[in-house]
């Protein structure tokens, strides 16, 4: 299975040497990690935080992309981007089907959300956010009326 | 315009139009529908076209289209290939990539290959040189960067971006990006931030044979997806594509209506199953608003009522009159339809009813039932139409199977009941038509013309009850009604023929008035 041999491996050489600004938490298995990073400069946004991220890998993996969403809880906050929404998800090209290369890894993930939150100066969420996150609930349907336009 | 061979090549999909040096296929010029319009001028229809029945006669509600099937649709992107290479100077595998990025509108390539050949190249994700010559080897010392794996006899490949990695990574990957995500023409290099794009002769060389079948197929299907005079025909597991010339900008004056060597009929123009007489828009806005209304038509006979105020549909959940519109927040009395205000505490037992504002709400929402009931006399009409061309059809699979045992017992031969396959499609064919008439009528404003669209309509679901009815007899006494049921046939055929060709005309010469505006395509 070239997921579980690639993964090993990976895990391997990150038990061995990582770039800074990570750390493993959490790689129990082959299909859910968690990793910590901060980034490396002083930009005000983010300095002297840390901030969780978790992995997910299916059978396809590294030929498809990971699933990698920044973790809310007591300790850790979902960082401040135009490219990450209030839930944790991150709108990166890389992560995606088209743009996803399989010579990336989890390490080579890290860095460039990294970068990208170095490179980031504006303190705000994607446009659409409450909407996009709201929409991942339940819409509660009005019990009252049912209403609809009557234009001809 | 076209000779009389090319309207009688209608329904073929033969190898000549493919061979054709003007065929649409080789696509790249703009026809004109004008032409294709012009035709129809005259006022030859009516009776004349009853007598020219049974010949190749184009009528005014037919476009010419042709048939292709996947071998066709291949040996012309080949056809192009082989043509361009020459002038670009460059190989089949390269060219057919550039072609792809110019969504085959082979002039355009040409004359931006000419000017920026650079830039084109590598928007196309062929870098500086095209000639790939890449070839499977082993390297002293590799290390996968997908596997991670370092052994030393491993097969490599990489193109000439040298992005190399191991031969069962890349076939992976190819093979993924093929059978699981459908792509063909546009597979990047797996390098990180490499854009190059996989030519076919790597993919030749790289994946096992039926994904290389399925990149053969998903290519063919850009191709057609990609020119605008061909599109798929969209009845379930067909394989063939039709070639039409009828642009966006004509549907407002002409309903396309193909027929592909499947036996489906669809409108060229959006991919629907034929709708004619209607134009596109409107049976966009038809279906729209019979989803949007499916719920109104089922109230008709349960509690609904509209707000007064901003007519939103209200429905009474409850057994309490206070309602409050959700849309406008305006609050009422259901039994009364008054100012709710005005009311007091009297709720209960609603002693408003002759009040002012109570009467006039009640005229509003007279108003507007009248046009919910506008809407559910054309649309049971619609509805009816689509389900008894069901129940015909069933009828028809009953009626063969009786059929085919009368041929043994009766000794009728085979010839002698295809009159029966004849009633049951003119039944269906009509039904359509008519179907798609009530759509028309609801949007249709009244001038001088629609008096001879209603007659016509009439006069063909006449035609249409009537064999609808002679076809329900027993079977035993259908062979004596062979003779008068082949005569209803032909004249429901004829109906049919005469208010499409009266429609078409009409719609062409922008004859018709409809009372909402439609979004004209582009
Ligand atoms: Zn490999
Ligand atoms: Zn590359
Ligand atoms: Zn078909
Ligand atoms: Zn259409
Ligand atoms: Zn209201
Ligand atoms: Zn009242």
């Amino acid at each position: 299975m070239l997921a579980t041999r690639r993964l090993q491996k990976e895990l391997q050489k990150m038990h061995a040497q990582l770039a800074p600004g990570l750390t493993l938490v959490k790689a129990e298995d082959l299909t859910e990690w968690v990793l910590d990073m901060r980034v490396l400069d002083d930009n005000p946004l983010y300095t002297g935080k840390t901030f969780r991220l978790k992995f997910m890998f299916s059978q396809k993996y590294p030929i498809e992309p990971p699933e990698v969403i920044f973790v809310q809880d007591a300790e850790h906050t979902i960082p401040m981007h135009p490219h990450i929404y209030s839930n944790g998800i991150i709108c990166l090209n890389i992560l995606d089907k088209e743009a996803w290369s399989p010579a990336q890894n989890v390490e080579s993930v890290c860095i460039s959300l990294q970068s990208m939150l170095t490179g980031n100066d504006k303190n705000e969420r994607p446009p659409g956010d409450e909407e996009f996150v709201r929409g991942n609930t339940r819409r509660p349907r009005d019990i009252n009326f049912y209403f609809h336009d009557n234009a001809v | 315009m076209e000779s009389d061979d090319e309207i009688n090549s209608f329904h073929t999909s033969d190898d000549e139009g493919m061979d054709d040096p003007d065929s649409d296929l080789s696509n790249g010029e703009d026809s004109d529908v004008e032409d294709e319009l012009e035709e129809y001028d005259g006022d030859d229809v009516g009776f004349e076209s009853q007598e020219k029945i049974g010949k190749q006669q184009k009528k005014p509600y037919e476009v010419d289209f042709k048939v292709y099937s996947p071998e066709d649709i291949q040996r012309a992107q080949q056809r192009t290939v082989d043509e361009v290479k020459g002038v670009l100077q460059q190989s089949p595998e390269a060219t057919a990539i550039l072609l792809r990025s110019f969504r085959w509108n082979r002039d355009k390539l040409i004359d931006a290959y000419m000017e920026r050949r650079e830039a084109v190249l590598e928007q196309a994700g062929l870098g500086d040189e095209a000639s790939s010559g890449a070839k499977i080897m082993t390297v002293p010392g590799f290390c996968c960067e997908i596997c991670w794996d370092d052994s030393p006899e491993m097969q490599t490949f990489a193109m000439k971006c040298g992005h190399r990695f191991c031969v069962d990574c890349y076939k992976r990957y190819l093979t993924t990006k093929i059978k699981e995500e459908g792509e063909a023409s546009r597979i990047r290099c797996p390098g990180d931030d490499c854009s190059r794009v996989v030519d076919s002769k790597s993919i030749d060389l790289l994946v096992s044979e039926d994904a290389h079948d399925r990149y053969l197929e998903l290519l063919t299907r850009t191709y057609v997806d990609d020119l605008e005079n061909l599109k798929w025909c969209p009845a379930p597991n067909c394989v063939y594509a039709v070639d039409c010339k009828i642009k966006p900008r004509d549907l407002p004056r002409i309903v396309p209506t193909v027929h592909c060597d499947c036996s489906h009929e669809f409108c060229f123009g959006c991919t629907l199953n034929d709708h004619q007489p209607a134009p596109c828009m409107l049976v966009r806005k038809w279906l729209k608003k019979c989803e949007d209304d499916s719920e109104t038509a089922n109230w008709i006979s349960a509690n609904t009522k509209e707000c007064p105020r901003c007519h939103s549909t209200i429905e009474k959940n409850g057994g309490c009159n206070h309602m409050t519109c959700r849309k406008c927040r305006h609050e009422f009395c259901w039994m009364c339809m008054g100012v709710w205000s005005e009311h007091g505490t009297s709720w209960y037992n609603c002693n408003r009813y002759e009040e002012r504002s109570g009467a006039e709400a009640r005229d509003a929402q007279a108003k507007s039932r009248q046009s919910l009931e506008r809407y559910l006399h054309y649309y049971n009409r619609y509805a009816n139409h689509e389900q008894s061309a069901k129940l015909d059809k069933d009828i028809y699979i009953k009626t063969e199977k009786k059929m085919t045992q009368l041929q043994t017992t009766a000794g009728m031969s085979w010839i002698e009941v295809q009159f029966l396959e004849a009633a049951s499609q003119a039944l269906q064919q009509c039904r359509q038509t008519l179907k798609w008439t009530y759509a028309f009528a609801f949007y249709l404003a009244r001038n001088n013309q629609t008096e001879i669209f209603e007659d016509n309509q009439k006069d063909l679901e006449f035609a249409v009850e009537n064999l609808s009815e002679m076809f329900e007899k027993p079977v035993d006494q259908l062979a004596g009604l062979k003779v008068d049921m082949m005569d209803k046939t032909s004249y429901c055929n004829r109906r049919r023929i005469i208010l499409l060709s009266d429609t078409a005309e009409n719609l062409k010469n922008g004859n018709w008035e409809f009372n909402v505006d439609f979004d004209t395509p582009r």
